[in-house]
């Protein structure tokens, strides 16, 4: 019997459908849902975690990133125009950089700024200090990629015409190139500030106080308790997502207004 | 559309001097010795085949382009001085692309006014008041809030006309303004130039619009493998062609697709 493409289509799509459906019986049918309930969704548990989830984990989670995006997006810009600078130097150092810090796991990085670097100068680093450099330090190398590939996507014609209009070197990056090339990576560094959010939970290898728990480490010291099962981990897995689909959301939005200004 | 008629702003126009002006990529020299004189108030068109290096001359004058010797003195700036202030020069010197090259994440209003603010400091009330009579001149004053993305190629050329305008040029050049365009918009751009030619302005403007070029140009360049074949009054050049070259050329353009 001969089906046509259409034919043939329909039926491997019915297929996958018909697996997808299979699975999820039975997963449903074989999980064992009392246990799933008292050990990942006890509404005690839920319940012990606030407010200080919210007040220390969840805030602390948002200062962190914060600081070091600031931090990544400055050193970011500054390498990204170091990197495609005529200067010989410039671009050596950068590329440098960007090799050494986007090849190290970010973990080594925090181990670095947590011991290595307060060893090695005798000093003592706030712990915000410590995560703003260790995170800033480890995203800027990839923000400085991102952006780079983005300034060299402005047409050189946008660069000429602003240096025809008698802008200096320096005015027409900042007036016309740089602001168009944000436009460009948006996307790209939407998913760099939530692999940020998400990264923050390394510094759960510092020796905090429980003032500076983030949702992860506070996660795991309350899992500690046998009594709470794994609840409070997906208490705070559920925060991350607080943070990051609106970040989503926004960038899309964002995304789709300048769409909308193009048509 | 409607270009309104009233006069283009004070126009300080001034001229420009090129003696023996060479520029080479690597071991490609694509300007072998040029000559060439503009005086203020002149509408000068070069034209002849792509890669003679007309774009390139123009291109030279603001210093777009790093001619390796000779001289150019232009709007009273000795540009191929190693001393030149560059950006002082480039605000005499309004510059129009085939590609537009309008600021896409500025309003057509601020794409004019930008450079008002950011160079000539002057504050926002009267850039806004200079950029929206130069849009009026170009006939799109009712398009200042709109986005480039909005305009057709035609418009979006005219403002780039009146965003050079607006730092007002003593000396404009035209790097084949229409080539870019579709044949239907082409007709508003050259109206606008032609305004401003008439107005007084100086121009230089690389163009294959022989039309143009014979009814507005006080002078025409023919440029080709980086010299200046002949030059002289448009309807001579254009009319009554001397050089060899010049007749070759000027066949091909004006019959395209039949046998020279």
């Amino acid at each position: 019997m001969a089906l046509s493409v259409r034919q043939r289509q329909r039926t491997s799509q019915g297929i996958q459908y018909g697996i997808l459906i299979v699975a999820v019986l039975v997963a449903v049918i074989f999980a064992d849902w009392k246990t799933i309930y008292l050990k990942f969704f006890n509404p005690d548990v839920i319940a012990a975690q606030f407010p200080e989830i919210i007040t220390t984990a969840l805030f602390n989670t948002i200062i962190y990133t914060a600081l070091g995006f600031v931090l990544a997006l400055s050193l970011g810009i500054l390498l990204a125009l170091m990197k495609i600078s005529s200067v010989a130097p410039y671009r050596w150092i950068a590329t440098g950089y960007i090799e050494l810090f986007r090849g190290l796991p970010a973990l080594i990085v925090f181990l670095a700024f947590g011991y290595a670097v307060p060893y090695a100068f005798g000093i003592r680093m706030d712990t915000y200090v410590t995560v703003m450099l260790a995170l800033g330090i480890v995203e800027s190398a990839y923000i400085a990629e991102t952006l780079r590939a983005g300034l060299q996507a402005v047409p050189k014609g946008q660069f000429e015409a602003a240096r025809s209009l008698g802008m200096s070197h320096s005015r027409a990056m900042i007036t016309i190139v740089i602001p168009q090339a944000f436009r460009i990576i948006l996307p790209p560094l939407t998913n760099e500030i939530i692999l940020m959010t998400k990264d923050s939970s390394l510094i759960y290898i510092l020796g905090l106080t429980a003032a500076q728990y983030e949702l992860t480490k506070f996660g795991r010291e309350a899992i500690s308790n046998p009594e709470a099962g794994l609840t409070p981990l997906v208490v705070a897995g559920v925060c991350y997502l607080i943070i990051t689909i609106p970040l989503g959301m926004l960038a899309r939005r964002f995304e789709s207004r300048t769409a909308k200004i193009k048509k | 559309m409607s270009i309104t008629s009233s006069p283009v702003g004070e126009i300080h126009a001034e001229g420009c001097t090129i003696t023996d002006l060479h520029k080479s990529y690597g071991s490609v020299e694509v300007l072998k010795g040029i000559n060439l004189k503009v005086e203020p108030g002149q509408v000068v068109c070069l034209i002849g085949p792509s890669g003679s290096g007309k774009s390139t001359l123009l291109r030279c004058v603001n210093l777009l382009e790093q001619p390796n010797s000779g001289t150019i003195t232009v709007a009273g700036y000795k540009a191929t001085d190693p001393d030149v202030e560059v950006n002082r020069l480039r605000r005499h010197v309004g510059m129009v692309f085939q590609s537009f090259n309008l600021f896409p994440h500025l309003t057509v209003v601020d794409n004019c006014t930008i450079s008002q603010r950011r160079v000539l400091k002057r504050d926002t009330a009267a850039a806004q008041k200079i950029a929206l009579d130069r849009l009026d001149q170009v006939g799109l004053a009712s398009f200042a809030d709109r986005y480039p993305d909005q305009l057709s190629g035609g418009q979006q050329q005219r403002v780039a006309i009146a965003r050079a305008l607006s730092m007002d040029p003593s000396l404009m050049l035209f790097d084949e303004p229409t080539s870019a365009l579709d044949p239907e918009t082409v007709g508003d751009v050259l109206q606008v130039m032609r305004k401003l030619a008439e107005a007084g302005m100086t121009m230089v403007v690389v163009t294959h619009e022989m039309e143009f070029a014979r009814q507005v140009a006080d002078r025409v360049v023919f440029m080709d493998g980086g010299v200046v074949v002949e030059e002289g009054p448009a309807k001579d050049v254009i009319g009554n062609p001397q050089e060899q070259r010049t007749k070759d050329f000027l066949f091909r353009v004006l019959h395209p697709g039949q046998p020279s």
